[in-house]
């Protein structure tokens, strides 16, 4: 088995909640947003890892953890075996230019003042990844690469459309010839038509690259169309995680078998949808996580027990690590 | 390309206007402005002299149209280092935060307490009256606006996704401040810049006429005022045209102004 390229190790992030002044006089301590929480996680070179799981698990601090732009409060991050952390300034760069990240929302996510040629041009001049006289070149490359016209480089961000400028984000990862592409939720804010033409420009970049793609999303469609591994997150944690097919055959965690039943069937044929079988009640704050396994209130089959310890994520005499004290 | 609004147009025209009686004061009323005429002192307007002449006779179309360029002057530099200090603490302040910013907070608490005009003439008491004083006044003034303009957008703007992706690309702190989130930060500053030039004029006559800014014999439309203020029931044509163009000015700014925010209204 190869070595995981980029290993999250415990890692942990907590944001400052708000505290009114009444708080501060009854002396309550200031809330903590339980982000990301004792979270470990590898990905190997050349994977695609799909993340699952609802909005406000954690998902996107996670995807800011690995990149860097959250430090972690707690744990390590190691990229090839080093601590991120212990870099130097320099080293620090060599690992920016390793780990990129694609942002959900493609209207925020480009300067709506630079043209498509002085965002990627000045990636290449940055980084040095060609010489000055090769950029102008390595530009049309780019937007050969994300199947954008050569005349795009010229016009500025709201001149395209949704899925348009998703590929101007992608071609302004890849400028930096990266090992890692962090995709947070890339496709999420785009049009299902659009969705799938994005989709297939990651698969296609993968094997043309041969990048290695942290996949974060809520669609577990697509996840079990592009990833080799699936991670399933809940509340800060991972609760299961294995290939992808074989997950999603047999799932082990009860949030994983709900996640996979709530996923409405639609068979040709059948005159009607099957009623999708939710999971019951909403996603607990992360500012209060129920004690234990912090799925245990919502869960189908949980014990008394399992509100007083937190399950590890173990294999468990199955193929696969799961978080669950019943899995098994 | 965007279209160019009318007020916009009506504006930049009144500028254009403005600067060629700043840059050629002889190609539009060759008479000088400093010519004593004995023959008509205190003269009501004629084809002779337009706008009339003062109790020296001299030629007060010639004397407004001179003032122009100290004025213009004023408009700029009063604008020019208050936007200049404003931005770079305005930047410095949004971007890091924390005590800075708390800090600032009470600087500028401080700052608008008072009005703004009663500060400036406070400053300039204590420097001594002169133009050159009076621009140094306006700056220690002044910068409070810009920066807190500046502010304001670049803690909007430093919680975007595109700053997001500049330090995903390992940008330098510099590099993303000044050439990512500057730019988007700057509109605000510049649509206020050119309206406060408007105000600049006022308040440079204002000082020009309490004898704090521009001192005679420079003709500036203040101190214009100022002079014929004695004459102002006999001979108000003295006062009357200088407060035109003081009017004219402020008008053809704020036009432009308005016009600039449209046009640099940033599409998403």
């Amino acid at each position: 088995m190869t070595p995981p390229l980029l290993e999250a190790d415990a890692l942990t992030k907590h944001f400052p909640g708000r505290r009114g002044l009444l708080d501060m006089l009854r002396r309550r301590e200031r809330p903590v947003v339980r982000a990301v929480e004792a979270l470990s996680l590898d990905v190997r070179a050349g994977e695609t890892l799909g993340i699952v799981g609802e909005s406000g698990c954690g998902k996107s601090t996670l995807a800011r953890c690995l990149v860097r732009l959250h430090r972690p409060d707690a744990g390590v991050l190691r990229f090839r075996g080093t601590d991120v952390d212990a870099l130097s300034e320099a080293d620090r760069r060599r690992f920016n230019r390793q780990v990129q990240m694609v942002f959900q929302d493609p209207y925020s996510s480009l300067n709506p003042r630079m043209t498509v040629r002085a965002v990627l041009a000045e990636a290449l001049a940055v980084h040095k990844v060609v010489p000055p006289d090769q950029i102008e070149g390595r530009v049309a490359a780019l937007l050969d690469l994300v199947h954008l016209s050569r005349d795009a480089a010229e016009r500025y961000p709201h001149e395209f459309s949704g899925g348009q400028r998703q590929r101007i984000g992608i071609a302004r990862a890849l400028a930096v010839e990266p090992s890692v592409l962090i995709a947070d939720e890339p496709v999420s804010a785009l049009d299902v038509s659009v969705q799938a033409q994005i989709v297939n420009l990651f698969l296609e970049l993968q094997e043309r690259l041969g990048l290695t793609l942290v996949f974060i999303t809520h669609d577990l469609r697509l996840v079990r169309h592009l990833a080799h591994r699936v991670a399933v997150m809940y509340l800060g944690r991972i609760v299961e995680t294995g290939p992808t097919a074989e997950l999603f055959a047999a799932p082990r965690h009860p949030y994983t078998q709900g996640l996979l039943r709530a996923v409405p069937q639609m068979a040709a044929g059948q005159g009607r949808v099957r009623r999708a079988a939710a999971i019951t009640g909403g996603l607990p704050s992360p500012l209060a996580p129920p004690p234990g396994c912090s799925f245990h209130p919502r869960c189908p089959i949980a014990e008394p027990a399992c509100s007083t310890a937190v399950p590890a994520l173990a294999a468990r005499g199955g193929a696969w690590p799961v978080a669950c004290r019943l899995a098994g | 390309m965007r279209r160019i609004s009318v007020p916009l147009w009506l504006g930049l025209g009144i500028l254009a206007l403005l600067l060629l009686c700043a840059a050629a004061p002889q190609l539009l009323w060759p008479t000088d402005p400093l010519a004593f005429d004995f023959a008509a002192l205190t003269a009501a307007p004629s084809w002779a002299h337009p706008f009339g002449t003062d109790q020296f006779g001299r030629d007060m179309l010639a004397r407004t149209i001179a003032a122009s360029s100290v004025d213009l002057q004023i408009a700029l530099f009063s604008v020019v280092f208050p936007l200049m200090i404003g931005t770079l603490i305005g930047l410095a302040v949004g971007w890091y935060g924390g005590w800075l910013d708390a800090v600032f907070g009470r600087l500028v608490d401080l700052v608008v307490t008072f009005p703004f005009l009663v500060l400036v003439i406070a400053i300039v008491a204590v420097l001594g009256p002169g133009l050159v004083n009076m621009y140094i006044a306006v700056a220690c003034v002044g910068w409070v606006a810009y920066a807190r303009l500046i502010r304001g957008e670049v803690m909007v703007q430093r919680n975007s996704d595109y700053v997001a992706a500049a330090r995903v690309l390992g940008y330098s702190t510099a590099r993303i401040v000044f050439r990512h989130i500057l730019p988007n930060a700057l509109r605000p500053v510049l649509v206020y810049s050119v309206t406060d030039m408007a105000l600049c004029i006022l308040l440079g006559s204002s000082l020009g006429y309490l004898g704090l800014g521009a001192q005679p014999p420079t003709a500036e439309w203040g101190v214009l005022i100022a002079d014929g203020k004695n004459f102002f029931t006999t001979a108000p044509w003295i006062t009357l045209f200088p407060g035109v163009a003081i009017v004219l000015a402020g008008l053809g700014f704020s036009l432009a102004g308005d016009g600039l925010a449209d046009l640099l209204e940033v599409k998403r």
